[in-house]
């Protein structure tokens, strides 16, 4: 309660000072305003909230800290390119020196795409980038953790109290195996279990290492989900049987004409359920990286208009990363949780059969 | 737009890792761990089970004892009962048996009792005889010197006599 008193008095400090400061430069300055702006381009580097956000969102052959007059302090990754005329070249990405140096050819575009000189040769770029580099100790940890966990199974016995992070995962897995697994895919459950849970831990844990400052936003990435996509769409297709392409290619109780419409319905369902479910990851990691971004961006942009504006815009735009951080990490789960168990779903159909048969 | 477009190296790295990462894990991780859970589940539900079973043993462990104890009590109250008609037979064969035994013992009594007092009387006959004779003699003794005398003395012995 107090707290909730505190923040309010500070958010309408914060906006009374804010509207008074923007109105009063406003009006003093509403006629000169264009030249204003051109005057402060040549003055200081201009801001670009889109591009920060983008360069926050997007891939990236380095894993960029802070850049300090000019000077940009990042960790270099390793760059493995293949083109038919050069083979397989493998090199530190600080070797374009930030986009400003040609290397073997090779040139580090503005968006971070890396393209040869010649514009006719085609480019295979199988970078170890920030995402690919962040998912693979992300993925190590994960593997750390939970076989850690699975040994105490082993070396403790079955009837012994669970200890440690065992604790933290054992009601997880149990929520996955009931909620997910067998609610979803019935007595069939055990076999696609080892699959859920890794697809469940392999968001999760690169959902969270993403919500730390300064990574990579990996499962935010249309590549990363793609992936997963076409893994539960393959485990989907190997799972169906004959019931459910009898469905598809002839669907029960509708006229016949109406058939030949539901029929490319039907068929287009099988790959956009999958494609749904990366769409839906992607937007929903993406879309919260951008909003945080957002907020503290908003602190250096009302800091461009004056440092005043700036200042008190501050612990407004604190509170709300901070709310919004919050609702990200609930996303995480929420996300992790909500593609296993469409990913179920989904499969849980496509085995569906013989013996719901006598319930049409 | 560049954000839609699927990075191809990230693409591969995805695929190869999470299928690495899939096979360690069902491997080494979700595979025992969920034999494990599955076994502690299937060991609780024996548990729990046989522990249901004991009880129902238990329950029906005290039904026996409580009809045991319930006959128990049967034949213990029967026991009782016998014993104390056996004890009041005893006792009244016992009281029968002292009655005829003082019923002997007073006829017995009362027999020496009547032998006494016959002998008694025999011995009192006899000593009024004695006296008779005494008496008789002094009388006889005393005849000779007065007859009138004589005739009081007889009198006044007459009177002194008394049988019994």
């Amino acid at each position: 309660m107090m707290f909730k008193k505190h923040l309010k008095s500070l958010l309408v400090l914060a906006f009374s000072l804010f509207v008074v400061l923007f109105s009063t430069s406003l009006i003093a300055q509403e006629k000169a305003a264009d030249t204003n702006i051109e005057a402060k381009k040549e003055e200081e580097p201009t801001l670009k909230p889109s591009d920060l956000i983008m360069e926050h969102i997007m891939d990236n052959h380095e894993f960029h800290i802070a850049e300090i007059n000019g000077q940009v302090i990042a960790i270099p990754l390793p760059v493995i390119l293949y083109s038919q005329q050069k083979g397989v070249s493998v090199f530190m990405s600080s070797k374009f020196e930030h986009g400003k140096a040609i290397y073997n050819g090779y040139t580090l575009s503005e968006k971070g795409v890396i393209e040869a000189e010649d514009k006719s040769e085609q480019v295979f770029d199988f970078s170890l980038t920030r995402n690919v580099v962040q998912m693979i100790l992300a993925l190590a940890l994960l593997v750390y953790l939970v076989i850690g966990a699975a040994k105490k199974y082993q070396n403790g016995g079955v009837k012994v109290a669970p200890t440690g992070f065992q604790n933290a995962l054992e009601p997880i897995i149990t929520f996955i195996r009931d909620e997910v697994g067998k609610s979803n895919l019935g007595h069939k459950y055990e076999r696609y279990m080892p699959y859920l849970l890794t697809v469940f831990f392999f968001i999760l844990i690169n959902n969270i290492i993403g919500l730390i400052p300064g990574t990579a936003n990996v499962t935010g990435n249309i590549a990363f989900t793609l992936v997963l996509a076409v893994i539960s769409l393959l485990v989907i297709l190997f799972s169906t049987n004959g019931h459910f392409w009898l469905h598809i290619f002839w669907p029960p109780g509708v006229p016949f004409l109406v058939k030949f419409i539901l029929i490319p319905v039907e068929l287009l369902g099988v790959f956009i359920k999958p494609a749904a479910l990366m769409i839906r990851l992607f937007a929903n990691m993406v879309a919260g990286h951008i909003v945080i971004t957002c907020f503290i961006l908003l602190i250096f942009i009302f800091g461009a208009m004056s440092n005043v504006a700036g200042w008190g815009f501050s612990p407004v735009s604190i509170a709300f990363t901070v709310f919004i951080y919050f609702i990200e990490i609930l996303v995480a789960f929420i996300q992790a949780f909500i593609f296993t168990n469409l990913t179920a779903v989904f499969i849980g159909q496509a085995i569906e059969g013989a013996h719901d048969e006598a319930h049409h | 737009m560049e954000l839609l477009q699927p990075g191809l190296g990230l693409l591969v790295w995805t695929l190869i890792a999470f299928g690495i990462v899939f096979f360690i894990l069902k491997k080494y991780a979700w595979v025992p761990i969920l034999t494990a859970l599955k076994e502690r589940e299937t060991g609780i539900a024996d548990a729990i089970s046989s522990a249901e079973k004991v009880k129902l043993e238990m329950a029906s462990l005290k039904n026996e004892n409580e009809a045991l104890m319930n006959q128990a009590r049967e034949e213990r109250g029967v026991m009782i009962k016998d014993a104390k008609v056996a004890s009041d037979k005893m006792i009244a064969e016992a009281k029968d048996k002292a009655r005829a035994e003082y019923d002997r013992i007073i006829a017995e009594a009362q027999q020496a009792i009547q032998q006494q007092k016959n002998a008694a009387l025999i011995d009192v006959k006899n000593q009024v005889g004695a006296l008779v004779i005494e008496v008789s003699e002094k009388i006889l003794r005393r005849e000779l010197a007065n007859k009138s005398e004589q005739e009081a003395f007889i009198q006044q012995l007459a009177e002194t006599v008394k049988l019994n």
